[in-house]
């Protein structure tokens, strides 16, 4: 490994096309370039006092490592600095508004993150014999409860890892239901605004995928999905609210044909945030349900996760929820981690993770919950609606809002490019957004709608703040309709400017190698 | 409600700007039938930051923290003792209030940093590649069985009796979905690795062979006369690592010809936290890339020609190929992620090797400590940082009878096998840093009473 390698980026590769002149160092003031460890640290160097070596008798045989790893080493003080120097170049929802539509970035509060890091939760084992970890049991099954009373269901799962894991969770109890009636069917009906997890997470379990088309109007279309059922469906992944930001107004009927040709409903929570303490999907008919804690319940999702994905269950799919449950017996709470440990528990289909789901996101979960309790959850799903039709109302003069006359949305508006100048698209005025210190909204998700841009402001934005966004996109899309040139090349104020995505695709450099970019690309 | 911004005047005067006299007019698309009026009955109202705190305080109390008490437990996650730098920077909100770097002009930090990660875990593990993380240990290797199911068009997966139970389990719930065919079995308290046996299992349906490396019992065993044998049969050999930290000790699964190789990375900056969130480790030789499930970040340039990175080969993943994706994942484990490369990059070749060493040499002393004990046995003369110890009374209520004692002396096989009448007193004892010699010392004198 090379000690020391300054050479990854070069003052002379470009002045950031302002009137800046290029420096020395590259850095500009407070923006600061940061090389990768790679070319800073060393095999020598150490950040950490390493224990006493012990005395004893090396028993690794013939396989005691020779080669060396290549892991370069940086001092305390240089990857405090690092690692602050990185974090400088990100945008979060400390920093400002965060509008990113099915992904719902809120507030982080940090006593979430005090409770998660308190020793008798953070510094557990999860084989500890269960009488040591009592507490820890003791909240999971709290948090259960408000899980299942809020959805209305009769049981949850929490191992799920994520939302899309939660989503293999309910199909693979629809399939074991279905398996245990000796019902082979091979099909999931899955709407086209349904999220591209939906599709996928189907065909993982086994599933042939057949597409719903939307009506004109954005939601389910129930004739054309009644037309469809049959004895080959096994059931419907449906998420509500949906991606186009409106309620399924349908989903109890929908339910209900399901139900009598046989088959399952799957509802995508993901979305739960814009109903929670107003609606309970268990009144729809809803079988299965993952709620995203991390995004429902803000916990914080650390640039792309962890998340936490529990599924509440109807009666009819409880017996086959996965393991591992957490229960209330007479001697305290009992972790039930085997498929014949209780009657009721014989159909479950094995585990998902290895041990019990995510404890820390858990504990964030339900300090999120206790804050607000029952009459704050409800103030949350009004106020997230309200800010995403107050946006929605605000901006359809100016962009194309192309469900703007079927209701009003739920927690996210839509919006789209269609009135946009030739040539300009969603693309530009999301690098635009970003020059005027926003994060831009989703794009080009959800894919029914063209040059879509989904914009979610949760319960925790300001009126003030909706208001600054609120013009700065009206602004961004003046320029966009009038074919101002200078957006096509936002962002200028980035720490980058547009990067080049094709030939990262095409030329795929994914670990650090000693070569400068040009030659390890070839 | 301290988290919520709106005043009631805003309400107000933004239901003036829609057009809307309530806020019930905004969900007129809910059904009569469905709607909630009131409060949902059964549960409190709103608390005080004092209040949780206090609430979730005398939880945590109830609770026996590994930190504060002799502790010898692992079986797929293990104590390290994490510097106090690694937690205070992943709480920088820059980093853990960002979302998936999908504008990467404005998420370089990230970027940057998972381009790291992916180094220094495909050099870890032995790999040419390696992704931007799974959720955890167990699921990237079902994953992986079903990535080489993809790369082989065949279905049998041959697993180690060495791999942990739980993974197991999770990939015995996948297979029987997927039309996967798991050949397992429950191990025998041997003191060798089950390789020959693998080897001689191996057949042309075969598309994977699964082993742990250190194993569920603390067994290494050289992988590359098992990596030839599947080369021989075209079948992927997948290795998969609990304990990165043995890595800084042992030769890497990658080096032994693995073409996959996953794992766990709690160890390195992450914690116990009761198994979760964790961090998947998934690396694999360059030929495999466009089959490998996850987030893969790239290097690029930008409009300027500065370096730069971004979330790349997507075209593998969900939201393009929706059924035909190579896995539904969505969400990794960033943070965690983040995480254990501080970690890493605070311990750097020296440090890994280091920490690596300690570890070896304790559980060295602890398992020579023990094993001169009446009705104490070592099973496994050959690991990194975890043995197995065969007792002469059954182990799951002695581990009990040592937790009342304050005492957490490991993992009884009987909790990990519970139909196994031949591994009911087996004893998995895991020592690190964290552990002294003293802790070594209470446990000796422990278990020599319980077993007396």
């Amino acid at each position: 490994m090379s000690a020391i390698n300054q050479s990854g980026w070069k003052p002379e590769m470009g002045s950031g096309g302002t009137a800046a002149a290029a420096t020395f160092t590259g850095n500009r003031a407070l923006m600061l370039e940061e090389a990768l460890i790679f070319e800073i640290g060393s095999d020598t160097t150490c950040g950490v006092d390493l224990p006493e070596t012990p005395k004893g008798t090396s028993r690794l045989g013939k396989l005691a490592r020779a080669k060396p790893i290549g892991l370069p080493g940086l001092s305390e003080p240089e990857t405090v600095r690092h690692y602050t120097r990185l974090s400088r170049q990100n945008y979060g929802i400390d920093l400002g508004f965060f509008p990113l539509g099915s992904c719902t970035m809120k507030h982080n509060p940090r006593l979430n993150e005090k409770m998660a890091r308190l020793p008798g939760f953070a510094d557990i084992h999860p084989l500890q014999p269960v009488d040591t970890v009592q507490g820890a049991l003791g909240l999971i099954h709290e948090l259960q409860h408000w899980l299942v009373t809020l959805t209305g269901m009769d049981s949850v799962a929490m191992s799920p890892k994520a939302g899309a894991h939660g989503e293999l969770c309910g199909i693979l109890a629809i399939r074991a239901a279905l398996e245990a009636r000796g019902d082979a069917r091979q099909v999931i009906l899955v709407p086209e605004s349904a999220h591209g997890t939906n599709p996928a997470t189907a065909a993982f379990a086994g599933y042939k995928v057949e597409d719903v088309p939307a009506t004109p109007e954005g939601r389910v279309d129930v004739a054309a999905m009644k037309a469809r059922l049959g004895p080959d469906v096994a059931g419907v992944m449906i998420t509500n609210p949906n991606t186009c930001g409106l309620f399924e107004r349908d989903l109890r009927e929908i339910s209900d044909m399901v139900h009598a040709a046989g088959g399952f409903v799957y509802c995508d929570g993901a979305n739960f945030n814009a109903i929670v303490g107003r609606v309970r999907p268990g009144d729809l008919g809803v079988d299965a349900m993952h709620i995203n804690l991390h995004k429902t319940f803000s916990t914080p999702h650390g640039g792309g996760g962890p998340g936490s994905g529990p599924v509440v269950f109807s009666k009819a799919l409880t017996p086959f929820a996965p393991l591992p449950f957490v229960e209330k017996t007479d001697e305290g709470f009992a972790l039930v981690e085997e498929e014949n440990a209780q009657d009721h528990h014989a159909s479950a289909f094995g585990r998902m993770v290895a041990f019990h789901g995510q404890m820390g996101m858990f504990t964030r979960a339900l300090s999120y919950i206790m804050s607000h309790g029952a009459d704050g959850l409800r103030q949350v799903a009004e106020d997230a609606v309200l800010n995403a039709n107050y946006v929605l109302r605000s901006l359809e003069g100016t962009l194309d809002a192309p469900f703007a006359g079927s209701g009003p949305c739920m927690h996210e508006a839509l919006l789209s490019d269609d009135n946009l100048a030739e040539g300009f698209s969603t693309l530009d005025v999301a690098k635009g957004l970003i020059d005027e210190g926003f994060h831009p909204m989703t794009v080009y998700f959800p894919l029914v709608v063209h040059g879509a841009m989904l914009v979610e402001p949760t319960e925790t934005e300001s009126k003030a703040a909706l208001d600054q966004f609120i013009g700065a996109l009206r602004s961004v899309a003046e320029r966009a309709k009038a074919a101002d040139p200078s957006l096509k090349s936002a962002p200028h104020f980035a720490p980058r400017r547009r990067l080049d995505e094709t030939l990262a695709a095409r030329k795929p450099v994914l670990v650090w190698k000693d070569a400068p970019l040009a030659e390890a690309a070839e | 409600m301290r988290y919520l911004p709106l005043t009631t005047d805003d309400r107000s005067a933004m239901l003036a700007t829609i057009g809307a006299a309530s806020i019930d007019d905004l969900f007129v698309d809910v059904p009569q039938a469905a709607r909630l009026d009131g409060p949902i009955h059964g549960l409190p109202g709103h608390a005080s930051e004092l209040a949780v705190e206090r609430h979730l305080t005398a939880l945590a109390r109830q609770n026996t923290v590994a930190g504060e008490v002799p502790f010898f437990l692992g079986c797929g996650a293990y104590r390290h003792h994490v510097p106090a730098s690694v937690d205070h920077l992943i709480q920088r909100g820059e980093f853990l209030t960002a979302y998936t770097p999908y504008q990467p002009e404005i998420a370089q930090g990230t970027l940057q940093m998972l381009f790291e990660f992916q180094t220094q875990v495909a050099r870890l593990l032995g790999t040419d590649v390696a992704n931007a993380s799974m959720y955890d240990g167990s699921t990237a290797c079902w994953e992986a069985i079903t990535m080489a199911r993809r790369v082989t068009k065949r279905a049998k997966a041959i697993v180690s009796s060495g791999l942990h139970p739980h993974y197991v389990s999770v990939a015995n719930t996948m297979a029987k979905f997927t039309g996967d065919v798991l050949e397992t079995a429950a191990p025998t308290l041997d003191a060798d690795p089950d390789t020959a046996d693998l080897i001689a299992r191996i057949d042309d349906d075969t598309s994977c062979v699964v082993v742990q490396y250190p194993d569920i019992l603390g067994r290494i065993g050289d992988l590359s006369e098992l990596a030839a044998a599947c080369q021989v049969k075209k079948a992927l050999l997948i290795a998969v690592v609990t304990e990165p930290v043995a890595l800084g000790a042992i030769r890497s699964p990658g080096e032994m010809g693995a073409d996959i190789v996953v794992g766990e990375g709690q160890s390195l900056g992450v914690g116990l936290q009761f198994g979760g969130p964790y961090v998947g480790l998934f690396g694999c030789k360059e030929k495999y890339v466009r089959q490998m499930p996850g987030r893969l970040c790239g290097q690029t340039q930008d409009a300027e020609g500065k370096r730069g990175f971004v979330l790349t080969l997507s075209t593998r993943e969900q939201h393009i190929r929706r059924e035909k994706a190579t896995s539904n994942i969505c969400t990794n484990s960033g943070l965690c992620a983040l995480a254990f490369s501080i970690h890493m990059t605070l311990l750097g070749e020296k440090g890994l090797r280091g920490l690596a060493e300690a570890n070896h040499l304790a559980a060295s002393a602890a398992a020579d400590r023990l094993a001169q004990l009446a009705g104490v046995e070592l099973v496994t003369p050959t690991f990194f940082n975890e043995f197995t110890l065969k007792l002469s009374k059954e182990a799951r209520p002695v581990v009990r009878t040592l937790a009342d004692r304050g005492i957490l002396a490991g993992v009884s096989l009987g909790r990990l096998y519970p139909d196994a009448p031949d591994l009911q007193n087996g004893l998995v004892v895991a020592v690190t840093e964290t552990a002294t010699a003293q802790d070594v010392e209470a446990l000796a004198r422990a278990l020599e009473e319980v077993l007396a």
